[in-house]
């Protein structure tokens, strides 16, 4: 890899007119990249945009065959029909979820799948000695045969790169790499990546954060709604965080929104100081002192960038689902709760409505009305009965109401569309008749038209002086749904705006900083 | 043919298993020339597999909740001995050990339920810790000997609903019975219409309700004849009212009440469950403790029926009970399952075993068979799971079912493919 020439820049990958269909969806519309020999290269754009659909693409993840466009690699075009493939020819991708074994050693990570062996037999000799050269390289001062579960994601990140190294890597893809770690670890990955670049390494970088990349690119492809906007060379544009995410969020916004006029009442709903620690590691806080509140009748919008922390707090407050509780009080119509479990705060008059809607939300196994009334049974049973009756009427009821499209309340959940699904979901949480409701992406997954239906939906709980809470990772559905938009950076609030003072840049600035704190 | 795809065509392993069953029994009393459907053979089939059946009871609960038991056998036994001795070392009433097993077999479900749910250990290493732990408590406090019951207590195993009324030739409280099933089935079906048709739900064709209606009546009522015309001093056998009770008890609690929704629930995703405020530890301690105390019975319906304790009580039980839940239609996975197919399914393995006993097949041979059934009736219910059509015994299924599940829910498809299905309705 040394011998590698690196000044002469040479286009080492062009991926052209990539065009990448799922059923219903257009990932990837015609989008071309051009990369440089020996540069860094970022791909940014917000999240579902399509930047690692593309970079599935590229590695194999999604075979030839499976897209339309070519990706010419070294001049050739290239078919990689997996990872394996791809790998082979030296692209090898880093993703978020980092593939260690955490029972495995470091050693036995970096050899997995690709042991030294002498005669059949692994030969632990030389893989110790080259993972040595290895660990020095990416300068992770660490004994190779120290187990992946004792050591912190930082270091976890350069063993996957030492990993990569192993492989012969030419390109290195990195997802997110800095998503997970603090920021002495993130500032190492960024030298060791710019170490890299000095020996003819090519890094393809995605990250949300703007200030790594506009310190370490070279040049900049932004990617919007599936396809490539522009490709900004860093140094002669003199590109710097505004215009990137300008070039990010510039999409003109449609009137993808049903007309409401809020009718806000008193604040209702307060929580302060509240501060929770990650479940399974000591010493790291997931929610940093938070404080907020809620209005009747007010919706009010969390902006944060993936994993800042906005999930964590929601689920921590909704009876303490999510981490370890440490400290912070919750204050209901000016009295102090304590919610210790999902189903007090239930009883409290909240409702949470999961991200995640397979594996957290639903029994994909039930049918629309077991769902429909499985958060509230007490309702429609006596004596601990359920009235199978009342069940099907009260379903029948919400179908009606929100249009969910099932041929019966009999139908299987498993069977609906992820509009429809969401519908039952929401059926679900407004029979419990919340007086909070905390909706968590609450369009994920959903096509444009019952999205329009669900914003309907959430402005019409509003109205009948219900606090909802819209946690989003889509700036334009948070700034055209939200009376007001909280921003969390790293498990801490960042900031406040009111609906007339945010804007998609104003957000994702507090979003990505901690340093204007509000 | 399309209608004889829609007669026969099954979709779950719980209809596909009557239709196993009534063709199994069909099937052996043909080749058995007449010996299986007696009333001496039926009896008798009943009596030596009640306490399989009120296992498989308990453990489709436990299965249905994500969970599996390896120890009743080992639970059974050692309430067995620990009843024998109290009632002979320290002469209590018959009635007074029932109770005394009962909740010997509590304590033992709370033992386990603490471990399973509150510290979080997998049942299955806390249920063959049990099976070892229980199987030693049989065996020490026993001191492997074999300990009779006096005959009050055998009633419990071996006991016949005695004959009272006007002498007919039949045993009258076994015809009360059957009638009493008769009537039960025919106004539960009825008034489940009504209620569906006042709501506006889809009701199955009438031809195919009054079908369903007379094979199920035949077959009540024919059983009721066999169990009434046994040889004088027999009729409908005490575990067989046991059992009965049990099902009519479970059946109901696991489909209508709140706590068997709860089941369901954490055994489909415990996580959304959690997240609806169902209190997932209390629901696997529950089972778990539920399941011993069924373990507790069966083992004292077995000592009734063996008129005595031994150390060797109940050795393989777990096994026969998981079985009977897999073939009856469970999942692996948890969240499926019913009562009414466990016990469908228990009672394809008795037939199987009684069968190919009086025909003189030798246990080996019967071992193999076995072992074939449970797998081709699992793979069965796999390969049916990508179907998804629903048949005529299907909906003549449907209010055996648990009204939420139904048969046939278990597709998952992926969310891409259903965005398209929404776009082209809603467009």
């Amino acid at each position: 890899m040394s011998s590698h020439t690196t000044h002469t820049d040479p286009v080492i990958l062009e991926m052209r007119s990539i065009t990448k269909e799922f059923p219903g969806v257009k990932a990837l519309a015609e989008v071309s990249l051009r990369v440089k020999a020996g540069e860094i290269h970022a791909i940014c754009g917000e999240n579902g945009a399509g930047k690692s659909t593309l970079m599935k693409v590229l590695s194999g993840v999604y075979p030839y065959g499976s897209y339309d466009g070519d990706i010419v690699y070294q001049t050739e075009v290239q078919q990689f029909k997996d990872i394996r493939a791809s790998e082979h020819a030296g692209i090898v991708i880093i993703h978020q979820e980092l593939a260690l074994i955490p029972e495995l050693s470091i050693m036995e990570n970096i050899f997995l799948g690709n042991e030294p062996t002498k005669r059949g037999v692994i030969n632990w000799a030389e893989a110790r000695q080259r993972s040595t050269e290895l660990l020095a390289r990416v300068g992770l001062r660490e004994d190779p045969d120290t187990p992946i579960k004792e050591i912190g994601v930082g270091k976890q990140q350069l063993v996957e790169i030492a990993k990569a190294l192993n492989k012969s890597v030419k390109i290195l893809i990195l997802d997110e790499p800095t998503a997970a770690l603090n920021e002495s670890d993130s500032q190492h990955l960024l030298d060791l990546m710019l170490g890299l670049k000095g020996k003819g390494i090519t890094s393809i970088i995605i990250s949300h954060k703007l200030n790594e990349i506009e310190q370490i690119a070279d040049s900049i492809t932004i990617i919007r709604d599936g396809k490539a906007i522009e490709t900004l060379d860093v140094k002669a544009d003199g590109v710097d965080e505004d215009r990137i995410i300008k070039g990010m969020v510039g999409r003109a916004l449609e009137s993808r929104f049903p007309d409401h006029t809020p009718k806000i009442g008193e604040v209702f709903f307060e929580v302060k100081d509240w501060s929770v620690g990650h479940p399974a590691i000591q010493d790291r806080l997931v929610c940093k002192g938070s404080n907020f509140f809620v209005r009747r009748g007010e919706i009010v919008g969390f902006a944060g960038l993936m994993g800042a922390g906005r999930t964590e707090l929601a689920r921590s407050v909704f009876g303490r689902s999510y981490g370890r509780f440490i400290n912070g009080h919750i204050y209901k119509d000016g009295k102090e709760v304590v919610l210790k479990n999902v189903r007090q705060a239930i009883d409290a008059g909240l409702g949470y409505v999961t991200e995640d809607r397979k594996s957290l939300g639903l029994n994909l196994l039930d049918d629309i009305k077991a769902t429909t009334v499985s958060a509230n049974l007490k309702k429609i049973s006596r004596n601990s009965v359920v009235d199978t009756a009342k069940e099907f009427a009260v379903a029948e009821q919400y179908r009606k109401a929100l249009r969910t499209k099932a041929p019966s309340v009999e139908e299987g959940v498993a069977k609906l569309s992820g509009g429809n699904q969401q519908k039952v979901v929401l059926a679900k949480w407004m029979f419990t008749d919340p007086d909070l409701l905390i909706l968590d992406e609450p369009t994920r997954g959903i096509d444009v038209g019952a999205k329009y239906e669900i914003y309907g939906i959430i402005q019409q709980l509003a109205n009948q002086g219900k606090g909802v809470v819209v946690i989003s990772s889509e700036l334009p559905e948070l700034l055209g749904l939200s009376d007001r938009i909280y921003t969390i950076f790293e498990g801490a609030i960042t900031g406040v705006l009111n609906k007339e003072e945010a804007s998609q840049e104003s957000l994702m600035k507090l979003m990505t900083s901690a340093r204007k704190a509000a | 043919m399309n209608a004889l795809k829609k007669l026969f065509g099954g979709n779950t392993r719980q209809f596909g298993m009557i239709f196993a069953l009534v063709a199994l029994i069909i099937f052996f009393q043909f080749t058995t020339e007449g010996r299986t459907l007696t009333p001496g053979n039926v009896i008798n089939l009943f009596n030596g597999n009640s306490y399989i059946l009120i296992l498989a009871i308990g453990m489709v609960l436990v299965i249905i909740a994500g969970h599996i038991d390896l120890s009743v056998g080992s639970v059974a036994a050692f309430v067995g001995v620990t009843v024998a001795l109290a009632i002979r070392d320290w002469g209590i009433p018959w009635y007074a050990g029932v109770l005394l097993g009962l909740l010997l077999g509590a304590l033992i479900g709370a033992w386990q339920g603490l471990w399973t749910a509150y510290v979080g250990i997998p049942a299955f290493i806390v249920t063959l810790a049990g099976m070892l732990l229980f199987r030693g408590f049989n065996q020490f406090v026993g001191k492997s000997n074999t300990i009779p019951v006096p005959n009050d207590f055998q009633y419990l195993g071996s006991g016949y609903l005695p004959e009272v009324g006007p002498s007919t030739g039949y045993n009258n409280l076994t015809l009360l019975i059957g009638l009493a099933a008769v009537t039960f089935v025919i106004f539960s079906e009825i008034r489940r219409r009504r209620t569906a048709k006042v709501l506006g739900a889809e009701v199955a064709e009438t031809w195919v309700v009054v079908l369903k209606l007379v094979l199920v009546c035949a077959a009540i009522l024919y059983a009721t004849y066999l169990f009434a015309t046994g040889r004088p001093g027999t009729s409908f056998p005490i575990p067989g009212l046991i059992l009965a009770v049990l099902v009519l008890i479970y059946g109901f609690v696991s489909s209508k009440t709140v706590v068997g929704r709860h089941i369901y629930a954490v055994g489909g995703n415990r996580h959304a469950a959690e997240l609806s405020g169902v209190q997932s530890k209390k629901v696997n301690f529950l089972v778990m403790m539920n399941m011993s105390i069924l373990a507790g019975l069966a083992g004292m319906i077995f000592v009734g029926r063996s008129t005595a304790s031994g150390p060797f009580d109940g050795v393989g039980w777990e096994l026969d009970a998981i079985a009977a839940v897999f073939i009856g239609g469970a999942a692996v996975t948890g969240g499926v399952g019913t009562v009414i197919g466990s016990i469908i399914g228990g009672l394809v393995m008795a037939v199987l075993n009684n069968g190919l006993q009086l025909l003189g097949v030798g246990a080996d041979l019967t071992q193999i068979i076995k072992g074939l059934v449970l797998l081709i009736a699992v793979a069965f219910d796999v390969y049916n799971k990508s179907q998804g059509k629903r048949s005529i015994i299907g909906l003549m299924m449907q209010n055996f079912n648990r009204p939420t599940g139904g048969p046939g829910t278990t597709l998952q498809p992926d969310e891409t493919t259903s965005t398209k299905e929404t776009i082209a309705r809603e467009a």
